[in-house]
């Protein structure tokens, strides 16, 4: 497909999106649906842009995006290292693998009931399940890299008499990290939602708590602003991922 | 003699790290008398097991967390199937598609949660539509992605064989790309049990989440941990029995 065209099918795609949003102008226009469960959408924009102002919709989502990269961080800093020790040793791998593969498909948000008994309802318990939740996919992820190395990339480094650690950084490490990013990319999804969730019960800044009690008070127009600041982080951050992606996976190319 | 144990499936290394954990913890629970409301011991966790099951309390919170995954998950993926479909055959509406779907996309399905609260109220209504529309993207996107890996020259046979729209999807496309849709319910049901969970855990009183919730704010850990335990088993049990058929179905397909 030319250049050309593809510029026309996206516009024409924006095109449908904004004969979308004038739809649904109408539709709230004509009360078709209740405006308190849809109101229209130039009052969603007007609390959006009066939040991001004056509000305090900026601060919430400033702390949500917190939340979720501390969580995040400590997520990869665990599940990369402790991905890299089970990946490259058979042994650790008989003993864990078992017990990790019966924990693979534990819906890792029925964690939380647990985390409050633990922490309270507080901002360590939040990050605890943020963290929790997005070590799952990061960790397998990253064991399954180190442990499809190449063997004769294995070979390779023990001729090029490499220790342990270099051969980990320059060999293993690298052919590695499409999966530590495939995991990631999951965990990010993990992150953002488990953050929306502990704002929510912990009551603390961000903008879970916002929609909560946007919902609770019935001001639905600041309860869909809230859910596309959701949107905006989500799609930000995929962004910013695919990025970091395309610069660290260069080699590859 | 390796070969041996691998063929007897059983692998007593897996073993070693949960005894020693159970054990371990027994014995803290043993020795101590800290406060007891964030831990318990695994034989106390056991009784509270067989206690709420024999009760029949966690049956029917089960059976309540199941029945609103299940039709979530029913409900989106029949959505995202019929969605997809279209999407995947024909590049032009894919396009045009584009930038409604993809600003759809990132919202996490959890933000929902206010929203269909105040639509829905508390109860059935409410889950099943934040976990249908959790389900909707994946499948989606999976059974597009599917629709796109058919051979070629399948499509041109139904193309020779002057095939209409109705008959070409239903003879050529859904047969082809049914063990890829398979593995992607399969996905989607993992999705709707997490999501079932968090949305009981965070609003909805119904389930094995609120189940979870209630014996932690009512301090009994045991209890807490029992459903913790079951939650994981459910989970599981639900993802073996899919892998299983998955392999019988499509062997090597899939």
């Amino acid at each position: 497909m030319s250049r050309r065209e593809r510029l026309f099918w996206t516009l024409a795609s924006v095109g449908l999106a904004v004969l979308i949003v004038m739809a649904v102008v109408k539709i709230s226009e004509m009360r078709l649906v209740p405006p308190v469960f849809l109101p229209p959408p130039q009052r969603i924009w007007a609390a959006l842009m009066k939040g991001l102002t004056t509000g305090n919709l900026a601060q919430m989502f400033l702390a949500t995006i917190w939340h979720m990269v501390i969580g995040l961080s400590l997520a990869a800093c665990l599940g990369v290292g402790l991905g890299a020790m089970i990946g490259t040793s058979a042994k650790a791998r008989a003993y864990l693998m078992p017990t990790l593969e019966f924990l693979r498909p534990f819906p890792s948000s029925a964690i939380i009931p647990v985390t409050i008994a633990f922490f309270g309802l507080t901002e360590t318990m939040m990050l605890a399940v943020i963290a929790f939740g997005s070590l799952w996919p990061i960790l397998m992820a990253t064991i399954h890299g180190f442990v499809t190395v190449e063997p004769r990339l294995k070979d390779v480094s023990r001729a090029l008499g490499l220790s342990r650690r270099s051969a980990m950084m320059k060999i293993a490490l690298p052919h590695a990290m499409p999966d530590i990013l495939a995991g990631m990319r999951i965990g990010l999804v993990m992150a953002l939602v488990l953050a929306t969730v502990g704002e929510m019960l912990t009551g603390r800044n961000g903008l879970g708590q916002a929609l909560l009690l946007a919902a609770r008070s019935f001001r639905t127009a600041d309860l869909y602003a809230g859910i596309i600041l959701l949107g905006v982080i989500g799609f930000a951050s995929m962004l910013i991922f695919d990025r970091v992606e395309r610069r660290l996976l260069r080699w590859r190319s | 003699m390796k070969a041996q144990r691998r063929r007897l499936g059983f692998n007593w290394r897996g073993l070693v790290l949960p005894l020693v954990f159970l054990l371990s913890v027994e014995l803290i629970a043993m020795a101590s008398t800290i406060e007891r409301d964030a831990f318990a011991a695994p034989s106390a966790v056991l009784a509270a097991a067989i206690r709420t099951l024999h009760s029949g309390a966690a049956l029917r919170a089960t059976s309540e967390t199941l029945i609103t995954a299940g039709s979530g998950l029913l409900l989106g993926f029949v959505i995202g199937l019929i969605g997809g479909i279209p999407l995947g055959l024909f590049r032009r509406a894919d396009q045009l598609m584009m930038v409604p779907l993809e600003s759809l996309r990132p919202v996490p399905p959890v933000a929902l949660i206010p929203l269909s609260l105040l639509i829905f109220g508390f109860g059935y209504a409410m889950e099943i539509a934040v976990v249908a529309f959790a389900v909707i993207g994946p499948i989606f996107l999976m059974t597009r992605s599917a629709i796109r890996g058919i051979e070629p020259q399948l499509m041109e046979v139904s193309q020779a064989l002057g095939l209409g729209l109705i008959a070409r999807v239903t003879k050529i496309v859904l047969p082809a790309i049914l063990p890829r849709i398979f593995v992607a319910f399969r996905i989607a049901l993992g999705i709707a049990l997490v999501v079932a969970v968090t949305v009981e855990i965070t609003a909805n009183p119904l389930g094995l989440g609120y189940a979870m919730t209630i014996a932690q704010q009512s301090l009994q850990p045991d209890l807490m941990f029992a459903l913790l335990l079951w939650i994981g088993l459910t989970g599981w049990s639900l993802n073996a029995l899919l892998l299983r058929a998955e392999s019988r179905l499509f062997g090597a397909a899939a």
